[in-house]
């Protein structure tokens, strides 16, 4: 990202942990099998363009024994982000691995069976931590971030603090009931992961703090770009584009 | 007055009962939260609808910093205030656009023109 020298005289310089804005995601070249839908010329949202209320929530593991630096967590975490994910959930950086500034596509199982094509966009990377924000579409309005520190005197720890809503009222309605509980599982399946690689084992605390009880109605709207309803209407009319195929080469 | 812990400085200036400006020194971590709200809080009067953070001497932020920002933001709205920014260098302005802060929090580029904004 571009920068004037002032930030660089004035001491430590953030210009290159910053991805450049964008108006439209794109997608760079993926493995086989990774679903690009949903995701290619859309937005990335933030904590202000979601719908539902706004929470940050805080899973961390402490890494006892583990005697490798944070930088190094973070180096291992960010280059090997996909193998740490739980069963079910696929996460597909681009071939060439993912910088900063990449998009990455996510192919989750979902409710009903669906699966949910999404993605995210790497916006900031340092030594220690690494966030990303959500495509438009995605079930959480936001940014994620994975970090790890040490305290003099203490282990490691590894951290994933995410600052979202809920992205529409479809994925809020459905929160207390399935949201809250999958993301739970998922990050401290992920920390639990992360903490086995290095051989350590610990118990994932979680904060919650809910930072904005009000919805945004005004971005209720964001329901049109819901990606679990496209992938899941895209699943089921496979049959049709089945059909229509079959049509089409009987002709 | 000023609020400063670690790398952190805050300067608050009320310009009217209506009107304050957060001066933001050194940088915007995680680890301002307390600098950063303790700022806000005394820019907060009875009568405040708008109050305006000066990024000018603005040095280094994270995505922390921004996760903060979003907070102050909630918090402003809560009040029913307006928040505006001005000051910020090319590579902050990025920043805010890339997050889409920029939709919620009005960039302006000098004191004077935010403080009209604000007001308008």
């Amino acid at each position: 990202m571009a920068t004037g020298s002032e930030t660089q005289a004035k001491g430590r310089d953030d210009a290159p942990n910053w991805a450049s804005p964008d108006r439209a995601l794109r997608v760079g070249e993926m493995p086989a099998g990774a679903i690009n839908r949903n995701v290619a010329g859309r937005r990335l949202v933030g904590p202000v363009q979601g719908f539902g209320q706004l929470w940050q929530k805080t899973y961390r593991i402490r890494m006892d024994g583990v005697t490798v630096a944070p930088t190094d967590v973070i180096r291992e975490w960010k280059a090997n982000y996909a193998s740490y994910w739980p069963k079910g959930n696929r996460f597909y950086a681009p071939v060439a691995g993912l910088q900063l500034g990449d998009v990455a596509l996510i192919n989750a199982a979902s409710l009903g069976g669906v699966q949910l094509s999404t993605g995210v966009r790497m916006i900031y990377a340092d030594d220690e931590s690494f966030t990303f924000m959500n495509a438009a579409g995605h079930p959480a309005a936001g940014m994620i971030t994975f970090s790890a520190e040490r305290e003099p005197g203490d282990p490691v720890y590894a951290q994933v603090q995410v600052l979202i809503r809920a992205n529409d009222p479809f994925y809020d309605a459905l929160l207390p009931v399935y949201g809250q509980r999958a993301e739970d599982a998922m990050w401290t399946k992920t920390l639990r992961a992360l903490a086995a690689h290095f051989g350590a084992t610990g118990e994932v605390t979680i904060q919650r703090a809910l930072v904005d009880r009000r919805r945004n109605w005004s971005e209720a709207k964001n329901i049109w770009q819901n990606a679990a309803i496209r992938s899941g209407l895209y699943m089921f009319a496979a049959p049709i584009r089945w059909a229509r195929r079959l049509v089409a080469r009987a002709r | 007055m000023t609020q400063a812990v670690g790398k952190s400085d805050m300067h608050v200036r009320r310009i009217d009962e209506a009107t304050s400006v957060v001066e933001i020194r050194g940088e915007i971590t995680a680890g301002s939260e307390k600098p950063l709200m303790d700022a806000y809080a005394e820019a907060c009067g009875a009568k405040t609808r708008a109050v305006i953070l000066d990024f000018g001497r603005l040095d280094y932020m994270n995505s922390g910093g921004i996760g903060l920002l979003v907070t102050l933001l909630v918090r402003a709205n809560r009040q029913k205030q307006r928040l505006a920014a001005f000051g910020l260098n090319e590579h902050y302005r990025q920043i805010f656009e890339l997050t889409r802060l920029d939709e919620a929090i009005g960039i302006f580029t000098d004191e004077g023109s935010a403080v009209a904004g604000a007001k308008a």
